[in-house]
């Protein structure tokens, strides 16, 4: 069986994977990508606690997942539909030509 | 280490990855799609079967079709021999190589490395049910509130503006 710390490692790993990717392209639909990836690493690590944790009858960690799995999908859609509105707008999906707020 | 834990492990890190480094955008949703399966088989790794379903149906069913639709949508805005980092990526790239440093070496230095194997838990459904309708009945109604008015919010940022005043 493997131990917790290289669940989390590899959840670590995950994370700044997902945050690179967030930080450092300019399409927006990476972005989003990215954020993705940093909310299932968050997830993987909930799973890997309520795994070897003292009392994983209770669930707790399942049901944390199950909630934040729900509103991911939530995030995902409405980040779309604001990625599309976007588009629409400025006929482009760049994250550097979106400065017109800029003071 | 365990070598099903090693490949779960590579295959996922390979496709996140490769699902923020690639030029072309649909190759990078399909790569997204490997790295939430290999999440997937961890979490049945980890006697979390549910979850690990929840997973492929929510992720690799649903949020990757969306993205993929996304990315059909905003087509015009392939890149074609433009840079495909944003200006300011050596400060993000900083950022995420100091928090990656940060997490790993916070894991490597905690109590977690001696913590014990403890047998395998056995969550049924039917258990997930009954913590669903009991103790987290509140948040499952919050949560299937916070659903539909997201995708009616979705629905209605997407629609097509219309054309002047009828």
């Amino acid at each position: 069986m493997t131990p917790l710390h290289q669940y989390l490692f590899l959840s670590a790993l995950l994370f700044g994977v997902g945050l690179a990717g967030a930080l450092t392209r300019r399409n927006a639909i990476i972005v989003l990508i990215g954020i993705e990836l940093m909310l299932n690493a968050a997830n993987l690590n909930f799973i890997a606690f309520w795994r070897f944790s003292r009392h994983p009858e209770l669930a707790t960690g399942l049901m944390f997942v199950l909630f934040s799995i729900g509103i991911a999908a939530a995030e995902a859609a409405v980040g779309l539909a604001l990625i599309i509105a976007i588009y629409r707008h400025y006929r482009t999906a760049n994250l550097d030509q979106f400065d017109s707020m800029k003071g | 280490m365990d070598p099903v834990f090693a490949f779960l492990a590579l295959l996922t890190t390979a496709g996140a990855v490769a699902a923020v480094s690639l030029r072309n955008l649909v190759h990078c949703a399909l790569c997204l799609v490997v790295a939430f399966a290999g999440l997937a088989a961890l979490y049945l790794q980890l006697n979390a079967q549910f979850i690990g379903f929840a997973q492929i149906l929510v992720y690799v069913g649903a949020v990757a079709i969306l993205i993929v639709f996304a990315i059909l949508l905003t087509r015009g805005s392939e890149p074609g021999n433009q840079p495909i980092l944003s200006s300011s990526w050596q400060a993000g790239l900083g950022v995420a190589v100091l928090v990656l440093g940060a997490l790993g070496v916070a894991v490597a230095s905690s109590f977690v490395r001696y913590y014990p194997v403890s047998p395998a838990p056995q969550p049924t459904v039917r258990e997930l049910g009954e913590q669903l309708m009991t103790n987290y009945v509140l948040p499952l109604e919050v949560i299937g509130l916070l659903l539909t008015a997201a995708m009616i919010g979705a629905v209605i940022i997407a629609m097509h503006e219309k054309q002047g005043p009828r």
